[in-house]
C-alpha cells in the first residue's frame, strides 16, 4: 500500500467512525434527507475549500476567500436588482472581477516577495471593504432565473433532495481532483509546495503558476459566493465572515500539510463533510449550545495534526529502515 | 543595537505615522488639540494612543513570536478568554486583583499550550495556534455562558479607563510593557537568541541555545500580552463580550508587526517599531472616523495603505529605488 495515502485513509476512517457513532445515537442521521442537506448546506464551504487546497498544497494561504464570497454576493445582487442584468451576465462580470483580484494577489506575492499571509490579508480588507462601499444593507434578489436554479433538485430514494448546488459542489471536487492529480498545472502546484527553488530550477514557471493558483482560489470563492447568494437569495457585505478559517480547517483535517507539497482534494471533501457532521450532530442533539461547535472543531483540528505527525514520523522511520534493510 | 535604532529614527514607519497624522490634521483641523480635564489629558491624539494600546500590547508579544519564524493566531481568542475569566471571577465575588491574576494565568496557560505544540510536538505555528483560535472563542463563550458578563469592579475598570499621571491607563501599560520587553531583548542576549532561532532553529540548537525553552517562553509572553489586552478591553466596556472581544485583532497585531518592519520569515524584529505600526493602524481608523468619511471606507483605505507600505518595503522596490536610496544615504554621510 502507498504510504503517502495513510493520513487520507485515517481521515476517512475517522469520518466513518464518527458518522457511525452519530447514527447509533440518532438513527435519523442516516436518511437521504440529512445526507442531501449535508451537501446543500456545505456547498459554498466545499467549493471554497477546493481552491484553498490548491493554495495550501503550493505552500501558500488565502485569507481573502470569505471576503470574496461576501463581495461576490453583493456585486451579483446589485447587478441583478439595481441594474436589471440577467443573472448569467452578472455571474460573468463577477468571475472576471474575481479572476483579476486573484491575479493581482498572485502577482504581488510573486513579484513583491511579500508573504501570502499578508497579501491575502490586505486582499481580505479590500474585498470586505469594497462590499461595504457598494452597499451596507442586505440586497434581496428577486429573479425568476434565481428561484428556478435554487429550487432545482433531484429526488433521492427516501425523500432526500440532491440540490443543484450540492451537485455543483461535487462537480467542483471532481474537477479539482482531476486538475490536481492529472494535469501539468497540478504537478506544478505540488512541485512549488515541495520546494519552490528546486521547482524553479526544474523549469516550473513559478510566476505563472503562482498567479494561476490564486486566480483559481478567487474564482472558486466567487463561485461559492454565487452559491451562497442562491442559498440565501440575497447579497450581504458581512456574509461568510470567517469562512476562510473553516476552509483552512477542512483542508487540514483532510490531511493536506500546511507546509505544502502534500495533500489530496478528496481529503478536503471528507474534511468538509466532517465539519458538516459536527454541526448537524449539534443541531440534532438540541441541548448543546452553538459554541460547542467551535470547541469540537478545535479539538478535531488538534487531533488530526497530532495524528498526522505520528503517521509521518512512523512512515519516515519505516522508509529509513527499509533503506537500510 | 541602540546606535543603529537611533540612526533609523527617520525610517519608513515613522514617516508613515507622521504623514497619516498630518493627513488627519488636514482633514480635521482640531486633531492635534490636547486638553487637560479632570486630571487627565484629552484629545484625538490621546485617543489614538488609548485605542491603539490593546493592538500595541498584542503586537509586542506577536513581534517576539514572529521573530522566531512563528505566528500566534490565537491572541484574539485569548483576549476573549481572559476577559471572560476576569469578569466571571469578579461577578462570583472574588476581588479585582484575584480576577486580574486569574486572567493572566489563563493567558500564560494558553501561551504554554501554544509553545508546547510548536516547540515539543513540532507543529507548524500557524496551525498550532489556529487550534486555540477556533476553540478559544468557544471556550470563552462557555465561560460566560453565551451572555455578556457586566461588572462594576473598580480595579478592572481602572485598568480599562483609569489614568496615571494624566495618561490613560492602557497607554501607560502598553508603554511600560514596550520598555520592559525591549530592554529584556536588547540589553540581554535573549534578543539575539530569538533571532538565531528564527533564522535557523537547528543551527541555533546546535550552537547551544535551548531553543525549546526559548520558544515556549516566547509564546507564553505572547499569551500574557493577549491576557493583558483582554483585561483592558473588558475593563473599558465594563463587561466581557466573548463574541466580539479581540475579534480579528490577531490580524491587526500581525499587520502592526509587519508594517513595523519585522520579517515574517523570522530573524529580524523591532518591538518599538511594531508599536508604531499599531499606532499607524489606529491613526488610520481614528482619522477616518474624525474626518467624517463613511466608516465603510475604513477597510478599503486600510488595504490601500498596507499595499503602499508593503510595496515600499519589498525587495523589488529596493532595486527600483536603489538609485535614489544610494543618493540619499550618500548625502547623509
Amino acid at each position: 500500500m502507498n504510504r503517502s495515502m495513510r493520513p487520507l485513509l485515517a481521515t476517512v476512517a475517522i469520518f466513518l467512525v464518527a458518522y457511525a457513532a452519530a447514527v447509533f445515537q440518532f438513527p435519523g442521521l442516516l436518511s437521504t434527507r440529512v445526507l442531501g442537506n449535508f451537501l446543500t448546506d456545505n456547498a459554498f464551504l466545499g467549493i471554497t475549500a477546493v481552491g484553498m487546497t490548491f493554495v495550501i498544497i503550493s505552500g501558500g494561504i488565502d485569507l481573502s476567500v470569505g471576503a470574496v464570497i461576501g463581495f461576490t454576493g453583493v456585486l451579483v445582487a446589485v447587478l441583478i436588482s439595481s441594474f436589471g442584468l440577467h443573472p448569467l451576465v452578472a455571474f460573468a462580470i463577477a468571475f472576471v472581477v474575481a479572476a483579476l483580484f486573484g491575479a493581482a494577489m498572485g502577482l504581488a506575492i510573486h513579484y513583491l516577495e511579500v508573504p501570502a499571509f499578508i497579501v491575502t490579508l490586505a486582499g481580505m480588507f479590500l474585498a470586505r471593504g469594497g462590499a461595504s462601499v457598494i452597499t451596507q444593507d442586505s440586497v434581496p434578489i428577486n429573479n425568476e432565473f434565481y428561484t428556478m436554479i435554487s429550487s432545482l433538485y433531484f429526488r433521492l430514494p427516501g425523500g432526500g433532495r440532491l440540490s443543484f448546488v450540492g451537485l455543483l459542489m461535487i462537480a467542483v471536487f471532481v474537477f479539482g481532483a482531476i486538475l490536481a492529480h492529472r494535469t501539468r498545472f497540478g504537478s506544478y502546484v505540488y512541485a512549488l509546495g515541495g520546494n519552490a527553488t528546486s521547482a524553479s530550477l526544474m523549469g516550473v514557471p513559478v510566476a505563472r503558476t503562482t498567479v494561476q493558483i490564486y486566480m483559481l482560489s478567487s474564482v472558486l470563492a466567487c463561485l461559492a459566493g454565487i452559491v451562497f447568494s442562491l442559498y440565501t437569495s440575497a447579497g450581504y457585505p458581512l456574509a461568510a465572515v470567517g469562512v476562510e478559517l473553516d476552509a483552512i480547517g477542512a483542508v487540514v483535517i483532510g490531511g493536506t500539510l500546511l507546509t505544502g507539497g502534500y495533500g489530496f482534494v478528496f481529503g478536503t471533501f471528507v474534511g468538509v463533510m466532517l465539519l458538516g457532521l459536527v454541526q448537524t450532530y449539534i443541531i440534532f442533539d438540541g441541548t448543546l449550545s452553538s459554541w460547542w461547535t467551535k470547541i469540537v472543531i478545535g479539538i478535531l483540528l488538534f487531533l488530526f495534526i497530532v495524528l498526522q505527525r505520528l503517521v509521518f514520523a512512523a512512515s519516515a522511520r519505516g522508509d529509513r529502515s527499509s533503506e537500510t534493510a | 543595537m541602540t546606535r543603529i535604532s537611533f540612526g533609523r529614527i527617520l525610517n519608513t514607519q515613522t514617516i508613515a505615522l507622521v504623514s497619516v497624522l498630518l493627513l488627519n490634521w488636514i482633514l480635521f483641523p482640531g486633531f492635534f488639540k490636547i486638553e487637560w480635564q479632570d486630571g487627565r489629558l484629552f484629545g484625538s491624539l490621546i485617543d489614538v494612543l488609548n485605542r491603539g494600546a490593546p493592538v500595541a500590547i498584542l503586537a509586542i508579544g506577536m513581534t517576539a513570536v514572529i521573530a522566531t519564524k512563528g505566528v500566534d493566531l490565537s491572541v484574539g481568542a485569548v483576549m476573549a478568554m481572559s476577559g471572560a475569566v476576569a469578569a466571571t471571577l469578579v461577578v462570583a465575588g472574588y476581588s479585582g486583583p484575584v480576577a486580574v491574576g486569574g486572567a493572566l494565568a489563563v493567558g500564560l496557560a494558553c501561551g504554554l499550550w501554544n509553545g508546547i505544540l510548536v516547540a515539543v510536538l513540532d507543529i507548524q505555528p500557524i496551525i498550532a495556534t489556529l487550534v486555540l483560535m477556533v476553540a478559544g472563542r468557544g471556550i470563552a463563550q462557555l465561560i460566560t455562558e453565551g451572555s455578556i458578563v457586566t461588572f462594576s469592579d473598580p480595579t478592572l475598570i481602572f485598568i480599562g479607563t483609569g489614568s496615571f499621571l494624566g495618561m490613560p491607563m492602557p497607554v501607560v501599560i502598553a508603554f511600560a510593557l514596550m520598555v520592559l520587553v525591549t530592554l529584556a531583548v536588547r540589553k540581554t542576549a535573549i534578543g539575539l537568541f530569538i533571532e538565531a532561532v528564527g533564522i535557523n532553529r537547528s543551527a541555533a540548537t546546535l550552537a547551544g541555545i535551548r531553543s525549546r525553552l526559548l520558544l515556549i517562553s516566547v509564546y507564553s509572553v505572547s499569551g500574557l500580552c493577549a491576557a493583558i489586552a483582554g483585561i483592558i478591553v473588558a475593563g473599558d466596556i465594563r463587561g466581557a463580550d466573548a463574541n466580539n472581544a479581540g475579534l480579528w485583532l490577531e490580524l491587526d497585531a500581525i499587520l502592526a508587526a509587519v508594517i513595523g518592519g519585522t520579517s515574517l520569515l523570522g530573524g529580524r524584529f523591532s518591538i518599538p517599531m511594531s508599536v508604531i505600526g499599531a499606532l499607524i493602524i489606529q491613526a488610520m481608523n481614528t482619522g477616518i472616523l474624525v474626518s467624517g468619511y463613511p466608516p465603510e471606507f475604513n477597510l478599503v483605505v486600510k488595504a490601500g495603505i498596507i499595499t503602499v507600505i508593503l510595496m515600499i518595503q519589498s525587495p523589488l522596490a529596493g532595486q527600483v529605488l536603489g538609485f535614489f536610496g544610494r543618493k540619499k544615504s550618500g548625502a547623509s554621510r
